[in-house]
């Protein structure tokens, strides 16, 4: 049984588990997916990539920024069977400028849940397949998720 | 004298009335003398006032000398005012000719040029102007570059022989550089020579200096020394001043939406940016000995990162910055900006470096404050204080804390308790002394509701803390090799080293020459809900007082909102014009057991409403770490932040029950029955339910249905 105490100006309720079972009848307002205020996630309103996601840690911003847009950019847009298998050579062009810079993207395969969960977001069918340019694309996404020294916390 | 017209005017007929009558009398009277009975009487004008000559030529008299008297005033007065006017044209034409008569003065006392005279501000007087330059070359220290510039609109004003000068000489600039000795033999002896030849070394200098520089400001310093010598390009389109995590944030977000942006920053730390909340919590917890240089830290889950943000090869050069392809962030350490032009989109930097902008953004931060009764107590005890933010405070605190045998902080706040926890930590490995002391009643005093206050006061006490509470410092002396501080209750404290932790002054140098606003109720440069101060101008991070459209005006000092304004600021910069509207949050650690994540205003002198459940062992931030898969648990928020809130439910806990009444739950902060504010408290990864209720901003008649929103017995 929940139980509640008043310490001046500040009241206190102890609930149990049970107390809170029954479905919440507070009522929040409704979202409007077009509201321009609000803070979007990998894909805006209007179907573009939002470059400025916290998701993307700072991949587009770096120094290999302008070709990871372009390789992800063309992704995105892909409308081919097997999705961005004409963008290999924007792909190998960021891969390119990854290895100039090893501090910033490590070279490792390492997936991670988040740069998945981006991928799945982009309502693109998550392909686990060994196409050279998901991979990558999952890979450079991924070592950013994972870098330790490319992520910045806290949205 | 209108006045006196206009008295006249009406006065007139009655003195040329009174004086008809005083003539008739005097006719009269003259006549009647002649005769016998007055037959025939005195024909008595009606104006006339009754009575005779005598009050006639009394009336005459009062209004004669009353004209003559307003007559007097108003020569006076004119005269007065006209002396007045001339006065102030003497006065203003006499201004350049004051400083033109020192001018002149030093030169010709052809004193060793290595001496450097107080720079005199140069007149706009054409001969003093030349001699100004020269005085630049004999002066290496900083005030005499004012002339050249204050030199140039007179320079120009000079025509022909700068034009004739300027075309032969223009090789010649870096030769008149500010260096104290080559210049400093010629120029005694071009001193001496005619003013005409003395023209061209000087014109050819503020001449070179006019090109470089397209603005004619007088204010402005010259910036022709500095390009030559620093190779800092002069022009950046993004200037971001300060290099804390807003700045970051914002050079992050400039380059995610302007492709091929440039963005300088400009610091005076000698670091790149870093993240502030490690630097009093998991570097404290770190096994590495050598962790103070390598500032890297193991997370929860084993993951390991550095403070910084990115690592140096991410920036490039900022000499680099003009001609990189496709731009990129250059950060300029070291460097402090002391000056900002608003109307010329320009500042000036320490070094008299000027560097013109297109946009900038304000991300200063702030200086810790320190206690009025450490700063006069002198040298040596300010020498045992330290005033903890950066990261050389944290190298020299850790030191510190391996020395000496009692460390006691000043504070209850956030930044205080967190180091008491981490100090504490460490004085279960050695006998090191931790105590804390602050004036209210429980840590954290001011943002917690005193149950909880007096909970974590607890917690804390049980990290090895001695707490000392409803302490009011009186003094600090210096005694015997140790410090000495006395309360205002009469007790004495003895310890070895101090940390005041007691607030931040927001850092608002820059908005005297900017002309920028200041806030006065919570201090920082005032700026809108778009983050914007000026045209050009924006504020982000601990210096920004801003318009929160949902909370109102507030000023935030917590990192998240760092990164959140300095983001917003980036789109702003680059033309989104949107306000600040995702609400951010902050969270604290006090040790292994007490953790909460809060968001909004959290004062605890609003009323609030707390919901709470019992915890078990998984309610800790330990677990929440672990369960989530990342590191901090910001890190977690990141990731929700771009999905649609949903409260994440795990298999329910089998874990051991705390014996403690506030376990977990959530606490609401009301202000007129709205919520503006809640803390999660040992309840993790719901903050995007928080941020809704706090948007929608609703008056909500029951807010334990509120709470069941959280499903706080879940995981």
């Amino acid at each position: 049984m929940s139980y509640c105490k008043q310490e001046g100006k500040d009241r206190i309720i102890f609930v149990t588990k049970e107390d809170h079972e029954a479905p919440s009848n507070a009522e929040l307002i409704a979202d409007d997916p077009n509201d321009p205020y609000e803070e979007h996630g990998l894909i805006l309103p209007n179907g573009d990539v939002n470059w400025n996601c916290p998701c993307l840690g700072g991949m587009a911003s770096g120094p290999c920024g302008s070709q990871f847009k372009e390789a992800f950019s063309c992704f995105h847009y892909s409308k081919e069977e097997v999705k961005g298998s004409e963008c290999i050579d924007h792909f190998r062009d960021m891969q390119e400028c990854m290895q100039r810079y090893p501090e910033l993207y490590p070279q490792d395969d390492e997936t991670d849940s988040s740069s998945q969960e981006a991928e799945s977001r982009s309502a693109l069918p998550t392909e686990k397949d060994s196409t050279a340019a998901t991979s990558t694309a999952e890979a450079a996404v991924s070592a950013d998720g994972t870098s330790p020294t490319d992520e910045q916390t806290a949205s | 004298m209108l006045k006196c017209r206009t008295v006249w005017r009406t006065l007139a007929p009655l003195a040329r009335t009174s004086s008809t009558v005083c003539r008739q009398n005097a006719r009269r009277a003259g006549l009647n003398n002649g005769r016998l009975p007055a037959c025939v009487p005195a024909a008595h004008m009606s104006t006339a006032p009754a009575g005779g000559g005598r009050e006639n030529q009394l009336y005459v008299l009062l209004v004669g000398a009353t004209c003559v008297g307003g007559a007097i005033y108003a020569y006076r007065t004119v005269k007065g005012d006209s002396q007045r006017y001339q006065d102030r044209i003497d006065e203003i034409s006499s201004r350049p000719l004051k400083t033109f008569t020192e001018e002149p003065a030093t030169p010709t006392q052809s004193e060793p040029p290595a001496a450097p005279s107080p720079a005199e501000p140069s007149p706009p007087a054409p001969d003093a102007e030349i001699l100004a330059p020269i005085e630049t070359a004999d002066l290496p220290s900083e005030p005499p570059a004012a002339e050249p510039a204050e030199a140039r609109p007179g320079v120009v004003a000079e025509d022909e022989p700068v034009i004739e000068a300027s075309p032969e000489e223009a090789a010649e600039p870096p030769v008149v550089e500010p260096e104290p000795s080559p210049p400093s033999e010629p120029t005694p002896a071009e001193l001496t020579e005619p003013v005409a030849d003395s023209e061209s070394p000087a014109a050819e200098s503020a001449a070179a200096a006019k090109p470089a520089e397209p603005q004619l400001e007088a204010v402005t310093e010259s910036g022709d020394a500095s390009p030559a010598s620093h190779k800092v390009s002069s022009h950046t389109p993004y200037l971001l001043i300060g290099g804390g995590t807003a700045s970051f944030a914002a050079a992050r977000s400039i380059r995610a939406r302007d492709p091929g942006a440039r963005v300088l920053i400009v610091t005076d730390e000698l670091v790149p940016p870093y993240m502030r909340p490690p630097l009093s919590k998991e570097l404290w917890f770190s096994d590495d000995p050598s962790v103070t240089e390598t500032l890297r830290f193991k997370q929860w889950n084993g993951k390991e990162r550095s403070i910084y943000f990115q690592p140096p090869s991410f920036y490039i050069n900022a000499e680099e910055l003009g001609s990189a392809e496709n731009g990129g962030v250059a950060v300029l350490t070291g460097k402090k900006v002391v000056h900002m032009d608003v109307r010329g989109n320009k500042i000036k930097l320490d070094d008299d470096t000027e560097i013109s902008y297109d946009k900038c953004l304000i991300a200063t931060g702030g200086v810790p404050r320190n206690l009025q009764v450490i700063e006069r107590a002198g040298e040596e005890v300010m020498k045992r204080t330290t005033l903890f933010r950066k990261v050389e405070d944290f190298k020299s605190l850790d030191k510190v804390s391996r020395n000496v045998k009692s460390i006691t902080i000043i504070g209850g706040g956030f930044l205080g308790s967190e180091l008491a926890c981490a100090l504490g930590r460490r004085s279960t490995e050695s006998d090191l002394e931790v105590i804390q002391m602050y004036p209210e009643k429980g840590n954290m005093g001011k943002v917690l509701p005193e149950y909880l206050s007096n909970w974590t006061t607890e917690k804390v006490k049980k990290e090895g803390v001695k707490i000392i509470s409803e302490a009011l410092v009186k003094s600090v002396v210096s005694k015997d090799d140790k410090l000495e501080i006395q309360l205002k209750d009469g007790r004495l404290v003895k310890t070895d080293h101090i940390v005041a932790a007691v607030g931040l002054e927001p850092n608002v140098d820059l908005a005297k020459s900017a002309g920028l606003e200041v806030d006065s109720d919570f201090g920082g440069f005032r700026v809108n809900a778009e983050l914007q101060a000026r045209s050009n101008i924006w504020v982000a991070g601990d210096a920004a007082c801003f318009y929160d459209i949902r909370l109102g005006r507030r000023r935030v000092e917590h990192h998240d909102h760092a990164v959140v304004s300095g983001r917003l600021a980036g789109e702003n910069m680059t033309g989104a014009n949107k306000p600040y509207w995702h609400q951010s949050m902050f969270w604290s650690d006090l040790g292994p057991d007490v953790g909460y994540e809060a968001i909004g205003i959290v004062d605890s002198s609003l009323p609030t409403v707390g919901v709470f459940a019992k915890a078990t062992a998984k309610d800790t931030p330990k677990a929440a770490t672990e369960e989530s898969g990342t590191g901090i648990r910001s890190e977690s928020e990141t990731e929700h932040t771009a999905s649609s809130p949903v409260a994440s439910s795990a298999p329910s806990p089998t874990g051991v029950q705390h014996k403690d009444e506030y376990g977990k739950g959530v606490i609401f902060y009301l202000r007129d029955k709205v919520v503006v504010g809640i803390i999660l408290w040992n309840v993790f990864n719901r903050m995007p339910i928080a941020r809704k209720i706090i948007k929608d901003g609703e008056e909500h008649a029951d807010l334990n249905e509120v709470a069941k929103l959280f499903n706080i017995h879940d995981d």
